[in-house]
């Protein structure tokens, strides 16, 4: 396995992604800023809290060349539920926030007018239906079901990106992306039971080629 | 599609998890770790832990306890009893919970829905609600009264206002629970569930009296909850979720997650 860094910016709790890698052998490097980033090795960006006050850390953190150089790099990245809304060009959240922009389009609402039984964060388990094969996915079955709370989802502007789609009240949304090194998941691998597991294990043996 | 979730309900003591009627009688089901980790293999969607002597005891949630739990739980988990403020609830949630359980402090106190819902989303912030059937009146017009400590002391509340309420203060999901069907496995109080469901925009959990399937059954289909909450049937009556999803697939098309224990 090679070195793992989860990038700290307060913006949430790094407890179970850091016990998924410990729970594989991984020591992960907790980085609270660009320079505790070591040079080498994936880097997961995880992250719950809104896009403003993250993306304020991000900047503070200097993690936006940090992350830019690591992907020029072709060192493996994962980014998870906000950490892969973020890697957008822009989200709607907090009345619209540029992003990252390692990754075309954008990050909008669910809107459900007429329907209150629809209920905004979807929060709970749901499936995923792989849209090609790829590393992060060896082994796991198609439509296999994973924990999601959100409630902005990712709509890429190149529909090729999109390594996962999943359906929640009719809007069909980019659930897993990847591209290159750089993949990203809108549910919680490290919540998803075994299924979740094998995932996250699958990235932390990933050299960062596609195929 | 979402799926419904299957929720199994941990009452721990001493680390050991327990299960009483009516908040009596409990009796000694096992180590919690070890519990967690074989209904996680067995298909629970999510597990919740009360530490259900905290309270009375005066002292905080036993976070080594859930840092143990999280060491072995990859699927999320609620904790609860204990929290007596968001410093609680930040240690609770450093040691690994997903989400923190709120009841009497937030009846007490509904402040703490706020500042909780701002300091960590609101989806980590659960209110447990205890409902006891009073019959419908002007002061209680959903028919159901909020009590708290563990069913002891009666509220000004109706059960349906203050749902509506604290999801407006904060709360991120209900997790509501009758007294009148607590471990009596007669099926949970379907009416002020589908009533709470229907009120509020969060997800609500079906919480007290499980005994069967098809009581699994009816508050999805019933109730529209989004979660229901076994104990006993996984316990002690020889059920698991997996089992139980499978008798729920033979007789609904309810959306359910069937890989979940199946390990790679």
């Amino acid at each position: 396995m090679v070195p793992v860094t989860i990038l700290d910016y307060g913006a949430g709790n790094l407890t179970s992604v850091r016990l998924a890698c410990q729970r594989f052998g991984v020591a992960p490097v907790i980085a609270t800023r660009a320079s505790d980033v070591p040079s080498e090795g994936s880097i997961v960006f995880p992250g719950d809290g809104s896009a403003k006050s993250a993306m304020a850390a991000i900047y503070e953190r200097g993690y936006d060349v940090l992350l830019k150089e690591a992907i020029q790099a072709g060192r493996p990245v994962l980014g998870i539920c906000i950490g892969m809304q973020l890697l957008f060009d822009w989200s709607d959240e907090d009345g619209g926030q540029k992003a990252l922009g390692f990754f075309p389009g954008k990050v909008q609402r669910f809107e459900f007018p007429g329907h209150p039984e629809l209920k905004i964060p979807e929060m709970g388990w749901n499936a995923v239906m792989f849209q090609k094969s790829h590393p992060l996915l060896n082994g796991i079955p198609q439509n296999t079901p994973f924990y999601f709370v959100h409630s902005y989802f990712c709509k890429p502007s190149d529909s090729s990106l999109a390594l996962g789609i999943t359906e929640y009240g009719g809007t069909h949304f980019c659930s897993a992306a990847a591209r290159k090194n750089l993949v990203a998941t809108q549910f919680h691998p490290e919540r998803s039971g075994e299924w979740g597991l094998k995932l996250f294990r699958n990235f932390l043996e990933w050299n960062g080629e596609e195929a | 599609m979402l799926l419904k979730r299957i929720i199994v309900c941990l009452d721990v003591i001493n680390r050991r998890v327990t299960k009483g009627v009516k908040f009596k009688n409990n009796v000694d089901i096992g180590d919690v770790v070890e519990l967690a980790d074989k209904y996680c293999r067995e298909g629970a969607d999510e597990l919740v832990f009360y530490d259900i002597t905290a309270s009375a005891e005066h002292r905080p949630i036993d976070i080594e306890m859930v840092a143990e739990a999280a060491k072995r739980v990859f699927i999320p988990f609620c904790v609860g009893g204990g929290i007596r403020s968001t410093e609680d609830m930040r240690n609770a949630m450093l040691a690994g919970a997903d989400k923190v359980s709120l009841n009497s402090l937030a009846v007490k106190t509904p402040e703490i829905l706020t500042s909780s819902a701002n300091a960590f989303g609101s989806q980590c912030v659960v209110l447990g609600i205890d409902a006891k059937r009073v019959g419908a009146s002007e002061e209680f017009p959903s028919g159901y009264q909020v009590f708290i400590q563990g069913y002891r002391t009666p509220t000004k509340w109706d059960v349906v206002e203050w749902a509506k309420y604290a999801v407006e203060l904060g709360a991120g999901e209900i997790c509501l629970n009758a007294i009148d069907t607590d471990g009596v496995r007669q099926g949970y109080e379907l009416e002020i569930t589908r009533k709470v469901a229907e009120a509020v925009h969060v997800p609500v959990i079906a919480s007290g009296g499980a005994g069967k399937v098809e009581h699994v059954i009816d508050a999805f289909e019933i109730a529209h909850a989004d979660a229901a909450l076994v104990a006993s049937m996984v316990h002690t009556d020889g059920y698991t979720c997996d089992g139980i999803k499978d008798e729920i697939a033979l007789r609904t098309s309810l959306p359910l997650r069937f890989q979940g224990g199946k390990a790679y």
